[in-house]
């Protein structure tokens, strides 16, 4: 039952070493920094030991742990990581460090207390992914706000209290009703354990009327969608992004969003199908919506932070489309779209804050000319933005060619809105690239301005590096989510309704079903790379 | 021929107590005005000996003592845990507190200790008088302790006003008393039942008798429409007395009311459900959406306490054993993080409590970052967050609404709306708790005010506190089985 104790480890070792934290003197930020670097370093070094265990042609869950924890009702500590969630665990250990290293000098009040917030916020982050108790998920992504509302709350900009508040206010509104659904379903099952719900629903042991699957799924849709944030839910997110601090908008954007459209991968979908896929169509629209007007808005903002919050909105619409496109290759685009968004949304939002550090402000007017005296964090700004928008070779393409080639499968008309938002992100992007970087310089202040240090150099190398090699990598990563990917949409599938599109596109469909021959179906996405 | 030894086993605990407050009393002349302090230890001495010799009454369990008046089950020790608990924390927690505002002890502690005792026969009474006389018992010991700030003008309005209304409540309840005995012809609780379940249902005048006693009892709960006493009250009251009200007597009159409607009035559910649903989404939303005006602490936890009761009265609707259940996990959780909560604010608030003001705690995370951390974790319970009690009796709340929902009720669309209401209240709360530990921690102090240091009796009361919330939000299983055993043993 018990293979390890892996995913304790890596969930438990930032919460460790933020309890060490606390024995250091306050003003001893030498150390203080030394150490959350260490815990976070570790951390991810020992996250890696997944990817050597992990079985690629396993399709449930691996490294599962599973303890009693309360009695009555019956909770379970379960943990178990599959292919849909251990790049995510991944993600959540490579951005921690990164955080910690670009608040290195940027944070210099209560420096104690924001290095454990982010530890904390890490174990919450890892033991959402990780969880397959219903009750465990929902205590880790209840708890996790807690952190997050501070170092917001704290470490942030001018309006850092109204977005704080707000960032949470929304979260808590969504959830509290998932919470409602979640102890529906443990009043039909009388388990809270991930695995035992669905194979009952998958059994016909318990049986939901289309009514009451309807209104469980939209509970949890959404808590989920407002995370992602899927539109018009988004309106926390510009908020929060801009007062955070850049550790707190590089943890918002890397894995806080995708702790939503995990959700809907993990919860919305294999629970309740053919609710999913009688609302797919008006949530597709909603995304659809989100790629243009996130692309849109962003285009015409002043300021840099905010630009770059507004393009999450529409490359997570992206990921949401890719969801409920509902085949193997868009959900395999999806996911894989939620960690270059990870590391190019984050990288982004690195640079806002080196920029930040040196001028303390975002406006793009207050910018202009910067190649000039900083050439190589203007090099890295223009590789990363292209990295966002797609140009193949990096990562961003392989993402956005995926969910854009399975959603084609799937309606012509979707696939063709949303690639014009494609072309909307490289205007967006390159034209702030174009209003800060280059030109003469514009303002004296910015003549003298120091190009990145040695520390924000590696920082962004790191970044960069990965983002090449997702590029060009992509079959490492995408072989260990094809698995648990096909899974999922087989046991969608057996639980559909007759006449819904899943048995239907099914049959005509031009991409065989995984299941069916698993050979052809990864020979294509390979070729798909290739390109 | 008096009742046999045994049934004084069974109220060991009250006698202790009381025995105590009398000698109290009589020592309170000969002790020298400089060592009163002395008086504060004979009342911890008794809350502890009482709260221990319900070990003694534990042996006895499941017995009718005193002909039937009085019942000892396990739901009724559950009770008398939770208020003894509460009342041996709230003598320490006045311990300096009397000392600091310069106000007398002896008689202070005598009437808390008679207070508890009123509650414990409250919870377990098998007899309606008995009951009345439990209520009276703690009430009257409350009015006095109200304005025992004998020369600030707000105390003495606290006094006047749950004087006033508080008789005015107790009349409506006896006068329901007197109205189910007229129909029914007894006033023992299971007699009750059995009448009634003869005549399915009842008339007009017991109906009339259940809705008097509701209104008595809705009043020591402080739920909506019988709640514009609290924040008034809760106000002006010493800041350690209103921690007591706040938890104590709601959790004595929560008792009597699951005792007597759970028991004597059970086949009469059909009638009193409404009542029971309407007070619960009323006192949700009023509570709750008028703390978040409030910019003074004590009335902003005074709002909030009536969002509570609003909580604990959905789980009230389902009659099941379950929510019965859920009640009393809640009332731990409620009554440990109220507590604390107010006798934190009380410490906070300085001589003659002037420091009430939410903008008073700006920055005091960074003068005092183990009170903020307490402060901030009884009001992350409040709102429910997950970890904390507060959280799991939540849970137990909803997980008791919908169960009862999903077993064919007839009123299942009506619980499922109690859940969802209840759901949407959880956020509402969340600002105004959000709003004090955004001062606490997000705003910088405006002066270079420093609370004081912390007396001893104090602190070991914020961290049994602090520990207890914690404690029962990870690991509720043995107060949880305590729990579903004292609610099995209702019936």
């Amino acid at each position: 039952m018990n293979d390890g104790y892996l995913l304790s480890v890596i969930t438990f070792l930032p919460v460790l070493g933020s309890a060490a934290l606390l024995v250091l003197r306050a003003d001893d930020h030498v150390w203080i920094r030394r150490l959350a670097l260490a815990t976070t370093l570790a951390t991810f070094g020992i996250s890696l030991l997944l990817l050597r265990g992990f079985n690629p042609q396993e399709a449930g869950f691996q490294f599962r742990e599973h303890y009693e924890w309360i009695q009555s009702p019956p909770i379970f500590y379960h943990l178990g990581v599959d292919g849909i969630s251990l790049w995510l665990v991944l993600l959540t250990t490579f951005i921690t460090p990164i955080c910690v290293l670009c608040s290195w000098e940027s944070i210099r009040t209560r420096l104690k207390e924001f290095f454990l917030m982010l530890l904390v916020l890490e174990t919450g982050m890892i033991g959402v992914f990780l969880s397959l108790d219903l009750f465990l998920f929902f205590v880790f992504w209840e708890v996790m706000l807690v952190p997050m509302y501070f170092l917001i709350g704290i470490w942030g900009h001018e309006r850092r209290i109204y977005a704080a508040i707000k960032f949470v206010l929304y979260t808590m509104a969504g959830s509290i009703l998932m919470l409602v659904a979640i102890l529906w379903l443990y009043n039909l099952s009388g388990t809270f354990d991930l695995r035992q719900v669905h194979t009952m629903l998958q059994m016909g042991q318990i049986v939901l009327p289309m009514r009451t699957e309807m209104l469980l799924f939209g509970a949890f849709f959404l808590a989920f969608a407002i995370k992602v944030p899927l539109f018009p839910l988004h309106t926390w997110l510009p908020d929060a992004h801009v007062e955070a601090p850049t550790a707190g908008s590089v943890v918002l954007a890397g894995v806080l969003l995708k702790m939503g459209t995990y959700g809907l991968l993990r919860f919305c979908l294999p629970l309740f199908p053919n609710a999913s896929v009688q609302l797919a169509p008006y949530i597709a629209t909603l995304a659809i919506i989100g790629i243009i007007y996130g692309a849109l808005v962003s285009m015409v903002q002043p300021d840099l932070k905010k630009l770059i919050a507004y393009s999450s909105v529409s490359h997570l619409g992206f990921v949401v489309l890719g969801i409920f496109a509902m085949n193997t290759i868009s959900i395999e685009g999806a996911i894989y779209q939620m960690l270059n968004h990870g590391v190019s949304t984050g990288g982004l939002f690195l640079v806002a804050g080196m920029l930040y550090d040196r001028r303390h402000t975002h406006l793009l007017s207050e910018f202009g000319g910067l190649a000039t005296p900083m050439p190589v964090l203007s090099g890295f700004y223009l590789y990363i933005c292209l990295s966002s928008l797609g140009l193949p070779m990096l990562n961003g393409f392989v993402g956005e060619f995926l969910i854009l080639l399975g959603t084609f499968d799937r309606s012509v008309v979707w696939a063709a809105f949303a690639a014009s938002g494609v072309i909307l992100s490289a205007v967006y992007l390159l034209w702030s690239y174009q209003r800060a970087f280059y030109g003469d310089v514009t303002h004296e202040k910015n003549r003298a301005l120091p190009d990145a240090s040695r520390r924000e150099r590696l920082l962004l190398a790191v970044v960069a590096i990965v983002i090449l090699w997702m590029g060009i990598g992509s079959p490492m990563f995408i072989s260990r989510m094809e698995r648990s990917t096909a899974n999922l949409i087989n046991q969608m599938n057996q639980r559909s309704r007759p006449g819904s599109f899943l048995a239907t596109t099914d049959a005509k469909s031009s991409v065989p079903m995984p299941v069916v021959a698993p050979k052809a179906e990864s020979e294509k996405t390979e070729a798909v790379k290739a390109d | 021929m008096g009742p046999p030894i045994i049934d004084y086993y069974c109220l060991a605990p009250e006698i202790v107590a009381s025995a105590f407050g009398i000698l109290l009393m009589l020592l309170e002349p000969f002790v020298p005005a400089a060592r009163k302090s002395l008086l504060g230890r004979v009342a911890l001495l008794g809350a502890g000996a009482a709260l221990a010799s319900i070990l003694v009454a534990a042996r006895y369990s499941s017995r009718l003592a005193f002909y039937e008046l009085i019942r000892l089950d396990d739901f009724s020790l559950f009770l008398h845990v939770i208020i003894f608990g509460i009342a041996l924390l709230a003598v320490l927690a006045s311990y300096d507190y009397l000392e600091r505002e310069g106000l007398p002890q002896g008689e202070f502690y005598a009437l808390l200790l008679f207070a508890a005792t009123g509650m414990g026969i409250m919870a377990g009474a098998n007899e309606l008088v008995t009951a009345f006389v439990g209520l009276e018992i703690s009430s009257i010991a409350s009015y006095v302790m109200a304005g025992w700030r004998r020369d600030v003008l707000k105390s003495n309005e606290s006094a006047m006003k749950y004087f006033l209304l508080g008789s005015f409540a107790t009349a409506f309840f006896l006068y329901g008393v007197a109205m189910v005995y007229g129909s029914m012809g007894t006033t023992f609780l299971d007699k009750l039942n059995v009448a009634i379940s003869a005549v399915h249902g009842g008339g007009t005048l017991l109906t009339l008798g259940m809705g008097m006693m509701f209104v008595g009892l809705g009043f020591k709960i402080a739920t909506v429409p019988f709640q514009v006493w609290t924040p008034d009250v809760y106000e002006g009251a010493p800041a350690p007395v209103t921690a007591l009200f706040a938890s104590a007597p709601k959790a004595a009159a929560l008792a009597m009311m699951l005792r007597i409607f759970y028991t004597a009035f059970a086949d009469a559910g059909d009638t009193w459900f409404w009542a029971v649903w309407i007070s619960a989404v009323l006192s949700m939303f009023v509570g709750n959406i008028a703390a978040l005006v409030q910019t003074n602490v004590k009335r902003m936890l005074a709002y909030s306490s009536i969002a509570h009761a609003g909580y604990l009265m959905v789980a009230f609707a389902t009659h099941t054993e379950i929510g019965v259940a859920a009640v009393l996990f809640y009332l731990v959780a409620y009554a440990l993080v109220k507590l604390g909560a107010f006798v934190t604010v009380a410490h906070l608030s300085g001589r003659g409590e002037r420091r009430l003001d939410v903008d008073d705690y700006s920055g005091l995370a960074t003068k005092r970052p183990l009170t903020a951390a307490c402060l901030g974790l009884y009001l992350l319970s409040l709102l429910g967050l997950p970890l904390t009690a507060g959280f799991l009796g939540k849970l137990y709340i909803f997980d008791a609404t919908l169960r009862a929902a999903q077993a064919a009720s007839p009123y299942k669309e009506w619980l499922v709306w109690l859940a969802v209401l209840l759901a949407v209240n959880s956020v509402i709360a969340a600002y105004y708790y959000l709003r004090v530990i955004m001062a606490m921690y997000f705003r910088e102090s405006k002066d270079d005010w420093v609370p004081e240091p912390m007396p001893r009796a104090v602190a070991i009361v914020l961290l049994i506190t602090a520990a207890g919330t914690l404690y029962f939000g990870i690991f509720p299983g043995a107060v949880m089985n305590f729990a579903l055993q004292g609610a099995f043993s209702l019936r």
